[in-house]
């Protein structure tokens, strides 16, 4: 396991993914006030990998993934997303950039006035202006299956269960076939089973859709699950990374407290 | 005595020290509270900045438009109509005494008409519309901001100000003038019932001496001044709701505040308008 100086990733397996990186997070930092969340805080995500950000609550792992779409405006530090620097672009090129990017929210984040078909169409609609209704359909049924879910089209938000939600707010990340996968909390308020189920969709997208993903959370069970490799903030510093053996192998008191 | 004097003076001492801490904190609140009233200022002149720049970019959203359309005016129509009329009819029973008193009875559809054109229709529309539309546009994007919504709009790429802002703004500055053309139509209707109670007086008499009495300048002034109240309402509604804060309380503040600021600036719009009106009169 590598301390937080070293970003090296060499001890991971090479078979999953490929050595470019699609983001290169170095030096970031963000306060809101007088609270410094992120102090400095550098990473990368690998083609291919499944990187999950590990830490307590508040830790700022979620501030961590909003800076990287520009949610928040990083207060200093670096974030190169797919080749370009996401701090001094805006505009068209930041819309460009987002459009290959997939965010589930924590709480899913689904149009309350919507149905399930308009939100699923809504980001289509507005980037991918020239597809038919016939193709709209289509790319919406195919979502939908691929998060295992059918028949839910006409409903609304509020008819639908917990994981139900979370399964349309996935289909919605994935619509634009992004490259890129940001997950803040996936499991979070849901039951252990769902929670699995989540998790085990998680990959299905990634091998089905070859996307990247960034994965915050704090459900042990997920990482089991998703992650590649792991990396843990603390205190706005990475206080540790490495494989998921490593992590359950560790004897550090902070670390054995999330794998006992 | 000498230590007494001692513990007196140092009692003296820690007790300007306490008061100087007490000044200090005093003004620190104080400026504190001016420079959150002033940022909060700048704050909506960049958002009205961000409208104005969003509402003549391409791509504009005119499906939402139509709904937001829909949703204020025809949404809020039975709440207006009820109102005007009750208005009219309150307006009429209530100066009869007083035209009575004068012998100017027959006067009363004229002066009622352009109470209800100039000043009542307007102002009392306006801010019926405040509560309802103001403080839903405040708990509906400050609820949508609270779950994340504007985020995922954001994120797929969907200029949120675009879509939900400017949408709405012009909506309620389209839709005000037409409710206010309601009001004061069913406010003549509900005037005529008035004037009906205690006389005999037919409708089309009625219309006859209530238009007689109005005037371009009662008119014209009072419909340029809706539109701005209905700017005024979009906005603030918006503003308040897309800057909520986090978690559901905010949402119950963010429409609260959103009532009580588009009232009050209204009102603030309406003197402002009433001043320039007289003076170009």
């Amino acid at each position: 396991m590598k301390n937080s100086q070293e970003t090296n990733t060499d001890t991971i397996s090479e078979e999953k993914y490929t050595s470019e990186v699609l983001i290169d997070i170095k030096n970031l930092k963000k306060s809101f006030g007088r609270l410094e969340v992120l102090k400095d805080i550098s990473l990368k995500l690998r083609n291919g990998e499944n990187l999950v950000v590990l830490g307590k609550s508040g830790s700022g792992k979620s501030v961590l993934i909003k800076c990287i779409v520009r949610l928040l405006n990083p207060d200093g530090g670096s974030i190169n997303l797919l080749g370009k620097e996401v701090n001094s672009i805006k505009g068209k090129e930041l819309s460009e950039i987002r459009e290959k990017i997939g965010f589930l929210f924590q709480s899913g984040a689904l149009y309350d006035s919507m149905t399930v078909k308009q939100n699923l169409e809504f980001p289509l609609v507005r980037i991918k202006k020239d597809l038919k209704e016939a193709e709209i359909n289509k790319k919406i049924n195919e979502v939908l299956e691929n998060v295992g879910l059918a028949d839910v089209l006409e409903k609304m938000p509020s008819e639908l269960s917990g994981g139900m939600r979370k399964r349309i707010s996935l289909a919605r990340s994935i619509i634009l076939d992004p490259v890129i996968m940001l997950y803040d909390e996936p499991t979070t308020g849901l039951d252990p089973v769902t929670s699995d189920e989540i998790s085990e969709l998680i990959n299905s997208v990634q091998k089905k859709y070859k996307t990247s993903s960034i994965i915050i959370t704090h459900d042990i069970a997920c990482v089991r699950i998703t992650a590649d490799r792991i990396i843990m903030l603390h205190e706005g510093h990475v206080y540790a990374e490495g494989t998921l053996a490593e992590f359950e192998a560790s004897d550090d008191p902070l670390i054995m407290s999330f794998f006992k | 005595m000498k230590k007494l004097k001692i513990l007196n003076l140092k009692k003296a001492q820690s007790l300007a020290t306490a008061h100087s801490i007490k000044l200090s904190e005093d003004t620190l609140d104080q400026k504190e509270r001016a420079n959150g009233f002033f940022q909060e200022v700048g704050d909506m002149a960049l958002f009205i900045k961000q409208i104005f720049k969003e509402t003549f970019s391409r791509n504009f959203e005119f499906k939402e438009f139509l709904r937001q359309c829909y949703e204020i005016g025809n949404k809020s129509l039975p709440l207006i109509i009820i109102t005007g009329t009750i208005m009219g009819l309150v307006l009429t029973i209530q100066s009869r005494p007083a035209m009575a008193k004068f012998g100017a009875v027959t006067m009363l559809p004229g002066m009622v008409a352009v109470s209800l054109i100039r000043e009542i229709g307007p102002i009392i529309t306006a801010l019926i519309c405040a509560g309802k539309i103001g403080s839903g546009m405040g708990a509906e994007l400050g609820s949508m901001k609270v779950t994340e919504q504007i985020d995922a709009m954001e994120v797929s790429a969907t200029n949120p100000i675009r879509y939900l802002v400017v949408t709405r703004v012009l909506a309620a500055t389209l839709m005000l003038p037409i409710l206010v053309l309601f009001a004061d139509a069913f406010g003549f209707i509900g005037s005529w019932i008035g004037v009906n109670i205690k006389g005999d007086v037919s409708l089309v008499l009625y219309i006859f001496q209530a238009f007689g009495s109005i005037t371009f300048l009662d008119f014209f002034p009072a419909l340029v001044k809706t539109f701005l109240f209905g700017a005024v309402i979009g906005i603030v509604g918006c503003y308040k709701g897309f800057t909520a804060g986090r978690g559901t309380e905010s949402v119950g503040k963010a429409a609260n505040a959103a009532v009580v600021l588009s009232s009050l600036l209204i009102i603030i719009v309406d003197m402002i308008a009433v001043q320039i009106t007289d003076m170009l009169s």
